[in-house]
């Protein structure tokens, strides 16, 4: 085996011993202990294991271990500064976008993806941006609205 | 039908099916475990009163296990030297907020914070024996069992105050966890109190909860507990526990259903470093550091199934016609007066066929389990419903006594009714035995739950009706093929009425799904009363109040009618109204729906949902909300587009990428109405809200088109004649 493919994932540092041609979800989830990226389906479907890579969001269940290397990778748990959540994890929160919660860390990473490129994303948007995204429990009008919010506080900070 | 009946009905409806008859036996609670784990300082409370009347009891005669509830309140409820309270519930949280609302309910109760209070659920060393987190029972059944020892804590808390003071236990308050003199000013805390043993003491004979008109937490929108934890990505399902030494399972799937092993060589597997390789009669699986080390074994044995002739999907409707069983159980029919008799006395008279085809659950967490053993003992985590049948199953595997095995049921990522089986349980800990004590973790693929989980049954349903001159039906004759008899009793008035559900062996491997057979059978009664409508040459609001008595039902209409405007004036081609309507589960949902058709393109849209909903006194909005909402969209997969496709014994569809389910595309302008009776006992909310999406949307497809949509999956854009 390789001595290693250096990775980096919320700032730090790792050195990841899989095969290079792990899809980098295993990889955050079974060797680095990220667990925060979900398994939802592993072909790509359902972006539950939504990551960002170099800002954009990704499906960490498609994207090689090596390819992901050498390029910066934020993850759900990557999100919160401080003990201050990412406004878009507040928006979540203060919207009870959930129910099970087993798509949320997927919706919330691709939503910051979503209002990096687009600061004020129209509902269709924000509807063509999430339309990857699977939610079983039918929290759909809630995530809009979640999405809408943190765009708006956004806004307001930005001025 | 009267209110008392459809109760009655209600009981019997049989959780039918279920896969492996669960032993009796009795279970002795843990409470060692409890002591070591939760530590001094308990309020261990004298015998709660009517406990036999609460005892939730599973669906009778199919070999499913109950067991006296335990009548001491300290098995339900413990207050620590600290005043922080735990409530114990056997059920399972699985998205629809019974964490929260359990919560609410003992803090209103007992007179303490919300956040003082955490709830341990579904746990088979610590919490009360639960037959399973299914059939909206839980609100029913586990929230009056606790605000009732709730009551008798607080009570015992007050008389205990009374006694030290020496005043009337009347003059007393029990509020914000501590009992007040407010005579006086003097203050004793809930957990001063507790701290001397209570055991001896008997509860008054008389003690009513508090009514909901009083609920002061409960009733409340108070957001999920632990909310943070599911938006940081904190919270640990069970997919994501990863104990120390955890080894990684996966088994190797037979080619198709009921497929036998008949040759079996693992001469190439044998020597893999660090890999178990277990088989068992047909199960073969195995267990690696890694999971992809695990499949690599796998990959290597070298295997021979025997296949057998299977159904496929598009001969399974007929085959369930020609199949089904004699029933001649009364259980599965219902009759009253005389439908020959009836129809003869019919102006109008109707019969029709629908067809209702598999769906998945598709639950985003798929199913899995870590389990480990430590000698004989066994601890299994795992995302299931049911974690006591799951328990009881284990230990009849393995041969070990019930209380030599621990189900914990960390939050779990959805189940809708699909995680009633104990599989994934049974798999990681058959892998666990054979791994010298590591843990072993296994996690299903999307691909092995679309195929290896269960089903929601197809079904077909025959309809034989008439109405007369007046607009009341004078005959109904309505018969269930397979899929099952929740909610077929109609909620309509009819003298001349017979139903019956026909059994018929599995195609499927079948289970529970959200709403079980309701679904169906409300698809097939109100696109058939739709129909009767426009026969009688009358509005289909009206047609069903003409034959409505139950004031329940008629004020969902009503609330549901007012919101959508009903009748609504069409302002563009290709608009169209329906609506339907039933209560099932002691909960009533009248549901409105817009589509819009366009022949052009040859699609149809969804534009717009009205929903009214009413379970008695609501006790979280906030969640009963999501919950409404979320079974509606939910509700849009199955009526328009899931079905799942199998021929050979295979799945043709057991992907996400051809398993078409709801999306955010998908999702029209929704409004949900939520009546608040609070002079109502609260009722489950999880499954009834999807019951009238089908027809209701059906039924608008009608309205715009005059074609008359009778199989699930609606489809409707392949029937826009040109």
């Amino acid at each position: 085996m390789a001595a290693g493919i250096e990775l980096e994932v919320n700032g730090k540092r790792y050195t990841a011993s899989y095969p290079p041609e792990t899809p980098l979800l295993y990889v955050l989830r079974d060797e680095l202990g990220l667990t925060g990226t979900k398994y939802g389906c592993g072909e790509g479907s359902c972006g539950a294991c939504t990551v960002l890579i170099n800002g954009a969001a990704r499906r960490s269940c498609q994207i090689s271990l090596s390819a992901a290397a050498g390029r910066p990778v934020t993850t759900i748990e990557g999100l919160e500064k401080n003990g201050v959540l990412h406004p878009v994890q507040q928006a979540f929160l203060d919207a009870g976008a959930f129910q099970c919660a087993y798509c949320t860390s997927g919706m919330i990473m691709s939503s910051v993806s979503l209002l990096k490129s687009n600061a004020n994303p129209s509902k269709e948007q924000i509807v063509q941006s999430l339309q990857g995204n699977i939610c079983r429990c039918g929290t759909h009008p809630r995530i809009i609205e979640a999405v809408q919010k943190a765009a708006g506080k956004q806004q307001e900070h930005a001025k | 039908m009267s209110q008392a009946e459809r109760a009655f009905a209600i009981d019997l409806e049989p959780e039918r099916y279920e896969f492996r008859a669960v032993p009796m036996h009795q279970f002795a609670l843990g409470r060692r475990e409890f002591f070591k784990i939760f530590g001094a300082g308990l309020a261990v409370f004298a015998v709660a009163k009517d406990v036999s009347a609460m005892q939730e009891t599973a669906p009778p005669g199919r070999g499913f296990h109950n067991e006296e509830l335990p009548k001491e309140i300290g098995a339900w409820l413990h207050i620590g030297e600290d005043g922080t309270v735990t409530g114990f519930a056997g059920k399972a949280e699985i998205g629809q907020n019974i964490r929260t609302t359990l919560t609410q309910t003992i803090a209103d109760e007992l007179g303490v914070r919300f956040e003082s209070v955490r709830m341990v659920l579904a746990d088979t060393a610590l919490t009360p024996f639960d037959a399973g987190t299914f059939g909206s029972r839980s609100t029913p059944t586990i929230t009056p069992q606790l605000r009732r020892v709730s009551s008798a804590a607080r009570d015992l808390l007050l008389e205990k105050a009374a006694k030290q003071w020496n005043v009337p236990v009347t003059k007393l308050v029990a509020l914000d966890g501590k009992v007040t003199d407010p005579a006086s000013g003097r203050s004793l805390r809930y957990a001063e109190l507790a701290r001397e043993d209570l055991r001896e003491r008997q509860p008054p004979a008389q003690d009513p909860v508090k009514p909901a008109s009083e609920w002061t937490i409960a009733g409340k929108p108070i957001p999920k507990v632990d909310a943070r934890e599911f938006v940081t990505g904190a919270h640990r399902y069970t997919t994501d526990l990863r104990p120390d030494e955890m080894l990684r399972g996966k088994v190797l799937r037979p080619p198709s259903f009921g497929a036998t092993l008949i040759a079996y060589d693992d001469s190439a597997a044998k020597n893999l470093p660090d890999v178990v390789i277990v088989r068992d009669g047909d199960f073969v699986g195995a267990a690696a550091p890694t999971v992809a080390a695990a499949e690599h074994a796998l990959a290597v044995l070298k295997v021979q199934w025997k296949e057998l002739p299977q159904i496929s999907d598009r001969e399974i409707f007929s085959y369930l016609k020609k199949n089904a069983q004699p029933s001649g159980e009364d259980r599965f029919r219902q009759t009253k007066g005389s439908v020959a008799e009836g129809m003869a006395a019919a102006a109008k008279k109707l019969e029709a066929r629908y067809t209702v085809a598999y769906i998945a659950h598709a639950p985003l967490e798929p199913r899995a389990a870590v389990a480990q053993w430590t000698g004989d003992k066994l601890n299994v985590w795992m995302g299931t419903q049911r974690p006591f049948a799951v328990r009881d199953d284990l230990a009849a595997v393995f041969h070990v006594a019930e209380k030599n095995v621990r189900v914990i049921v960390p939050d779990t990522g959805s189940a809708y009714g699909g995680k009633h089986t104990s599989d994934a349980g049974m798999e990681a800990a058959r892998l666990a035995r054979a791994a010298g004590g590591r843990p072993v973790k296994l996690v299903w693929t999307r691909e092995e739950e679309f195929t290896w989980a269960y089903f929601r049954p197809a079904g077909v349903i025959e309809v034989k009706s008439g109405v007369a001159a007046d607009g009341k039906l004078s005959a109904w004759e309505f018969h269930n093929y397979h899929s099952g008899m929740s909610a077929i009793e109609p909620p309509y008035e009819v003298a001349n009425l017979l139903t019956e559900y026909h059994q018929v062996p599995l195609v499927l491997r079948s289970g529970s799904y959200r709403g079980l057979a309701a679904t169906a059978n409300h698809f097939a009664r109100e696109t058939h009363m739709d129909a009767l409508a426009h026969l009688a040459a009358m509005d289909p609001l009206e047609f069903r109040m003409n034959n409505l008595a139950d004031a329940r039902m008629r004020a969902v209409l009503e609330a549901g009618a007012k919101a959508f405007g009903w009748p609504r004036q069409k302002h563009t081609e290709g608009q169209g109204f329906g609506v339907a309507a039933g209560c099932e589960k002691g909960s009533y949902v009248a549901t409105f729906a817009e589509i819009s058709v366009d022949r052009k393109t040859g699609t149809v849209a969804v534009k717009k949902l009205v929903e009214a909903f009413e379970c008695g006194a609501i006790v979280n909005p906030d969640g009963l909300r999501n919950q409404v909402v979320g079974a509606m969209i939910q509700g849009l997969g199955g009526a328009l587009f899931e079905a799942i496709e199998f021929e050979k014994g295979r799945i043709g569809n057991a992907h996400f990428a051809n398993y078409r389910v709801p999306r955010f595309r998908d999702v029209p302008e929704i409004e949900a109405i939520l009546l608040d009776r609070k002079d109502l006992a609260s009722a489950g909310a999880g499954e009834t809200p999807i019951m009238a999406i089908a027809p209701s949307i059906g039924n608008a497809f009608y309205d715009a088109t005059k074609v008359r949509l009778v199989n699930l999956p609606l489809r409707p854009e392949l029937h826009l004649a040109g």
